[in-house]
């Protein structure tokens, strides 16, 4: 199977030569959708286009784009756009291509955003190892602004707009925005009591929308070309094009633009070539770490936001990470773990004693030292994590454990039974992390 | 007497940051100053973490917490290259660890540690969201692709090179 897009909406670069130029954009349509909404719209028909668009937040939790700009209080200012670009779950690298080859279309949605909100200010939060793609997203925003498009009194109206790229500094938990707020009032990202949200006080207090880079990378064609055009593509409740990361054991690992619902788990394989080692697929964690892990015989589902919900898992921010049949789940549920235990803020006890002892248990079965009341304890440790935290990230942690235990339980057993902990590709493992820790192990904060 | 060489060498990116943020809103900009400090200082040292909030009008604890909670801030000098190859879920399905025990090999050192002229710092870190082109690493934030024994080699020659 082919790449179903002959004509991307996203990923542009794939079409058109070096559209990361300003020149070459605005060639393609590049800008046209923002000149018509400062020139001929008002901020409410641009929320009503994209709210009728049905667009869903790419960031992963699915949330109508159009309702939460809708949320956002008039009388209120002022106003903030904050661009979600902190893009750290593993699997996950959509948004490295957006900003890195098609920037100005990043950009584009970014302002389309704000003006619909009435917002003046924007700032693209982007995780501080894109410090060299971010070049890419900078020189684009200077050409903007050289080129009028960004700045004060566009297109000879009295709207004036700034945006902003700020650095973050490696900390997952950055990209759950209110951590990401925090973060960009110069605080350690630590995330915040909701309500409120964001949306009546976010950065500064003020009201504020936090979007994913690649749901405002739509938003430049829907306002150009109306909500049935985008509709053109996907589900009445999942409408549109959706970037899907693809990674693991497949032969051509990258970037997939597909429309939603057409497609099944097992057609966004072979389009990724299938198989990369000769060994049949044993799984797919559809949305990173975080995500409920999907056996094989579930590859039927298609892809959109329901129907990953009628098999038990989640689209989420769509990163596909296929693995074949040599591996063992124990093994990659302690790689997700030591994954959570890194990122737990720290902030509440349940989440960062949880993570802990977790990975000591996995450790544990690594080193060859476990039993079977260890492959029991993890769901007593789960069950002290799971609906205690007071964020999303200390679920995230419970799924790699819960659902590798859920559809692989034959590997635990196996793992024990077999005596396959204490291997020395484990042993060396184990020892490369305590050895990372110990002398660059953080402190992190507790609160 | 404070020292203040940050505000000496680099006034003209200093006001850059400032201007991205309210006048009122001056703590935004610890983030981007500390990354200053570490290029000026090498890592986050106590002096440009003063200096830091002396520009910013908070207490200097405040920007250690700061420093201390994000793990791209250095607490101590690390080599002039900082070689950070990915060993998340992703890239080791797709050789990472057997990367890793070549990049070891050939410098010599092992993950965490810095080779004894300085010059080279080797560690492992989670998912740079390049997982398609894995094994990678960044050099100094710089993205190196589909590594291969033969690609490092060539990599650590030419930052070998470089200094001479
Ligand atoms: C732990 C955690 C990490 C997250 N990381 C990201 C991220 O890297 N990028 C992102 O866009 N959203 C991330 N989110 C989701 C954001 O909180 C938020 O829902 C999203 O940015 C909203 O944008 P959207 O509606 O366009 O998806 C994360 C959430 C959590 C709980
Ligand atoms: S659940 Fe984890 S990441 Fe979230 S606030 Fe608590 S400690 Fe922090
Ligand atoms: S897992 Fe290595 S870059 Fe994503």
């Amino acid at each position: 199977m082919t790449t179903p897009m002959d004509k991307h909406v996203l990923l542009r670069d794939e079409d058109v030569q070096d559209i990361r130029e300003l020149a070459v954009y605005q060639a393609n349509e590049g800008y046209a959708g923002w000149k018509k909404a400062v020139t001929s719209m008002k901020g409410e028909e641009v929320i009503g286009v994209v709210k009728d668009s049905g667009l869903r937040g790419r960031g992963g939790a699915g949330f109508p784009a159009g309702l939460k700009w809708s949320f956002i209080p008039k009388d209120i200012n002022p106003k903030y756009v904050t661009v979600n670009c902190d893009e750290s779950e593993p699997g996950t690298f959509k948004d490295h291509q957006l900003i890195r080859n098609n920037p100005h279309q990043v950009i584009e949605g970014t302002a389309l955003c704000c003006y619909a909100i009435g917002a003046h200010v924007a700032y693209i939060y982007c995780r501080g190892e894109f410090k060299e793609p971010v070049q890419n997203l900078q020189k684009a925003i200077d050409d903007a602004y050289a080129a009028g498009l960004l700045g004060k009194n566009l297109f000879g109206t009295d709207y004036s707009l700034d945006v902003y790229v700020h650095l973050g500094a490696g900390a997952y938990i950055c990209g759950e925005e209110s951590a990401l707020i925090e973060s960009l009032e110069g605080k350690i990202g630590q995330p915040r009591l909701k309500p409120p949200f964001p949306a009546v006080s976010g950065l500064y207090n003020k009201p504020t929308v936090i979007n994913n880079v690649e749901t405002l990378a739509n938003v430049p064609g829907i306002v150009l070309n109306g909500s049935a055009w985008y509709r053109q593509w996907g589900t009445e409740k999942s409408p549109g094009v959706k970037i899907f990361s693809v990674s693991g054991h497949v032969k051509k690992p990258d970037n997939y633009e597909l429309p939603l619902g057409k497609y099944s788990i097992q057609d966004l394989l072979e389009m990724a070539g299938g198989s990369s080692t000769g060994l049949p697929i044993k799984a797919v964690l559809p949305a990173g770490s975080s995500s409920p892990i999907i056996p094989a015989v579930n590859f039927h589902a298609k892809l959109d936001y329901e129907s990953m919900g009628t098999i038990g898992s989640v689209l989420g921010s769509c990163s596909w990470i296929f693995m074949d049949e040599s591996v063992d789940m124990v093994w990659a549920a302690r790689k997700m773990i030591r994954f959570f235990k890194h990122e737990s803020c720290g902030k509440c006890t349940p989440c960062r004693e949880g993570t802990h002892w977790a990975l000591k248990l996995y450790d544990k079965m690594l080193s060859g030292e476990a039993t079977m009341a260890d492959v029991d304890m993890i769901t007593t440790v789960n069950k002290q994590i799971s609906g205690k935290c007071f964020c999303p990230l200390g679920e995230f942690s419970t799924s790699s454990m819960t659902f590798t235990l859920k559809h692989f339980r034959k590997d635990y057993e196996d793992f024990i039974a077999q005596g396959k902990g204490g291997s020395a590709a484990y042993r060396r493992e184990l020892e490369r992390d305590h050895h990372m820790h110990e002398l660059h192990g953080q402190a992190k904060a507790h609160s | 007497m404070l020292n203040s060489m940050l505000k000496e060498k680099r006034s003209a990116e200093i006001e850059q940051i400032l201007a991205k943020y309210p006048p009122e809103r001056k703590r935004s900009a610890v983030m981007p100053l500390l990354y200053l400090v570490q290029e000026e200082y090498g890592y986050c040292t106590d002096d440009g973490m003063r200096e830091v909030a002396e520009i910013c009008g908070i207490d200097p604890t405040e920007v250690k917490s700061v420093a201390g909670f994000y793990s791209m801030y250095r607490k101590h000098a690390a080599g002039k290259y900082v070689i950070e190859v990915c060993d998340d879920l992703p890239c080791v399905l797709r050789g990472a660890d057997k990367f890793i025990d070549y990049a070891e090999q050939k410098l010599g050192i092992k993950a965490g540690e810095t080779t004894q002229d300085g010059k080279i710092t080797l560690t492992t870190v989670m998912c740079l969201a390049a997982c398609d082109r894995a094994p990678m690493c960044q050099v100094n934030l710089n993205y190196h692709y589909d590594l291969t024994p033969e690609k490092f080699d060539q990599l650590v020659d030419e930052l070998k090179k470089r200094d001479e």
